[in-house]
């Protein structure tokens, strides 16, 4: 293999896996912080994607149509913990599990009525369509270093959020002693309505960013679900840190898979995850 | 797992009484959809078997699995494997060979997988279901993703007499109600049993039936074989009836369904579950009949039964039942 072939290929990978862990550690974070399963995760990744791209019928911008996104996902993700989450916190898992359930059937159901069923695209904006020439007939595109750029920051400022502010301190004092942190005074209800909301936003904001690189369709939440999850229980449930390096080993493994033996790309994501629980059954990181 | 209230028995006796007596009464209540609702409650039924299998791990043992659509496939797919292009398969024989290889399998998966706990199992199971999937799904073993024909159903012989014709619509409806009803009165025969009682005080405290002397790992294998491999049948019965496998029976989405109509019908009831199967089922086609947008009353009637009724349809029903019988004991 080229080297340089190789290097796309590592850089392709980083830019897939740094896209997952946008989207996992808002799955991991809600798992681990507030004991939900969320299988609507997904949803809000489609949800992102799919207001983005509507939102660019009316304004002109890329950054524009995400900025006013992400608030409307922001205030989806608050509404649905507040009214329906809320019950069943005190409840079995498996019931989690049914709601959120439920909410995917409704969430692509909407999405059919309000947006059909057509695969849509997004144009790579203009500023960022170009390519960086690496030999004479290979490049690479600028706007996946932006993608890549874009969660590698949002990576450490969540590490700086959770570890360093005050609200990082309540969300990890939420996580080992929810009923402890009440007592303490602070609004928890209202901790975990933000905690979820910004599980949303993240899945909306990794949904939008992908956009122009993959295509907007029915069903795109479920796929992203699936390998969400391998990531999550990869790094161990709940862990931030675990999240990140389960994210960079599937987006290598599932790139890399699709390079060397195109028949079985799908098959060597879950492969991996087999192995790794096989050796460690709690995860990288439990 | 304790005894059903008697009243409870009659009621489930009834239903069952008259899924019995529906092919006889059919033609006359829904004359243009008689056959088209004769095949559905067919293929009801087998699902039923299927949420029954899952319940016997989900419900009994505490093990969540979300890959056992790929031991339904499995069976479904050794049926087309093993059966001749242009002729009829020896039931006698493919009807045991699918049911042992899907047995070696769900032991196979079940060894790797009952090491993990919790949220964990549940994953590792949706890795081997999706492996699954994409086996089938990605292979040229049979037909690769667009799936497999059974040209002619297996025959049923006896003595080289065929007892059964399995083309019939009728009698694979009847052999779906006898898989129902057997498959039933065998899991409660098993749960009845020093195994069984093993298997549900393992899914209430694990550490305390390990505490007691007992070696939960052998018996959670064994459960999960069990439950796989009579999804294993459940599957086989499917691909007779459709004549049809294509890997989407494998896949999570599949096992997802099984799951919410574990969950809908009540876990760990074994009878709960299988009303699931005919709610969810029942009710995807009556919104179908009504509204192209169908999910939608679907996820609203999958929260609003979460919300309303903690423990399902099956411990509604016990709830009211059990409250009627102790008041009548007290009489």
């Amino acid at each position: 293999m080229d080297i340089w072939f190789f290097l796309i290929q590592v850089l392709n990978g980083i830019q897939y896996g740094l896209l997952l862990f946008l989207v996992a550690s808002g799955l991991t974070l809600i798992f681990g912080i507030m004991g939900i399963i969320n299988l609507a995760h997904g949803s809000f990744y489609m949800l992102g994607a799919y207001l983005t791209f509507w939102l660019l019928q009316s304004v002109d911008s890329l950054l524009l149509a995400i900025v006013l996104a992400l608030p409307i996902s922001a205030a989806v993700g608050y509404l649905i913990e507040a009214l329906l989450v809320r019950v069943l916190y005190r409840r079995d898992h498996l019931d989690q599990v049914l709601l959120t359930y439920g909410l995917i059937l409704i969430f692509n159901e909407a999405q059919r009525m309000l947006w059909g069923g057509d695969v849509h695209g997004i144009k790579v904006p203009a500023a960022l369509n170009w390519s960086i020439p690496l030999t004479e007939s290979l490049s690479y595109p600028v706007y996946r270093i932006a993608i890549s750029a874009v969660c590698a920051a949002l990576a450490v400022g969540m590490y700086l959020v959770i570890q360093r502010t005050r609200f990082g301190m309540w969300i990890r004092a939420g996580a080992s002693n929810r009923d402890m942190v009440a007592a303490l005074g602070i609004n928890v209800k209202l901790l975990f309505g933000a905690v979820f909301a910004l599980g949303a936003v993240l899945a909306a904001l990794s949904g939008a960013i992908a956009a122009p690189i993959s295509s907007i369709g029915p069903g795109m939440g479920d796929t992203v679900l699936i390998i969400c999850f391998v990531v999550v229980v990869i790094g161990g449930v709940g862990s931030i840190k675990g999240a990140f390096l389960g994210a960079l080993l599937i987006g290598l493994a599932d790139t890399f898979g699709k390079v060397l033996a195109p028949d079985f790309a799908s098959f060597s994501v879950y492969a991996v995850m087999a192995v790794v629980l096989l050796l460690k059954p709690r995860g990288l990181f439990a | 797992m304790s005894r059903l209230p008697r009243s409870l028995s009659i009621l489930l006796s009834a239903a069952i009484i008259l899924l019995a007596v529906y092919p006889l009464f059919g033609d006359a209540l829904f004359p243009n959809k008689h056959a088209f609702l004769m095949q559905k409650l067919t293929g009801i039924m087998v699902m039923a078997v299927m949420a029954m299998s899952l319940d016997l791990l989900v419900g009994v043992a505490g093990l969540v699995s979300m890959g056992h659509a790929a031991f339904f496939g499995l069976g479904g797919y050794m049926l087309a494997l093993l059966s001749p292009e242009y002729s009829a398969a020896n039931l006698w024989v493919v009807l045991p060979a699918a049911l042992t290889v899907v047995a070696l399998a769900s032991a196979v998966v079940g060894y790797l997988s009952i090491r993990t706990s919790g949220i964990y199992f549940i994953m590792v199971t949706l890795a081997f279901g999706q492996m699954g999937f994409y086996f089938f799904n990605d292979s040229k073993l049979a037909g690769g993703s667009d799936g497999a024909y059974i040209m002619v159903k297996p025959a049923v012989e006896i003595l080289g007499v065929s007892v059964l014709n399995l083309g019939d619509k009728r009698t694979l409806y009847y052999v779906g109600l006898g898989a129902l009803v057997g498959v039933y009165r065998l899991l409660r025969v098993l749960l009845a049993s020093p195994f069984g009682r093993v298997v549900s005080a393992i899914g209430v405290n694990e550490n305390r039936v390990r505490g007691l002397g007992f070696d939960p790992v052998a018996y959670k294998l064994l459960a999960f074989t069990i439950g796989g491999t009579v999804a294993g049948l459940a599957g086989f019965l499917a691909a007779i009836q459709y004549g049809f496998v294509n890997p989407a029976t494998l896949s999570w989405h599949h096992s997802g369904e099984a799951l919410v109509m574990v969950i809908l019908g009540g876990m760990g009831t074994l009878f709960g579950p299988a009303i699931g199967a005919f709610v969810f089922e029942l009710a995807r086609m009556g919104f179908e009949s009504v509204t192209e947008h169908w999910l939608l009353p679907m996820g609203m009637m999958i929260i609003g039964i979460v919300l309303l009724l903690p423990k399902g349809i099956g411990g509604l029903l016990l709830q009211l039942f059990s409250g009627r019988s102790k008041m009548e004991g007290g009489q």
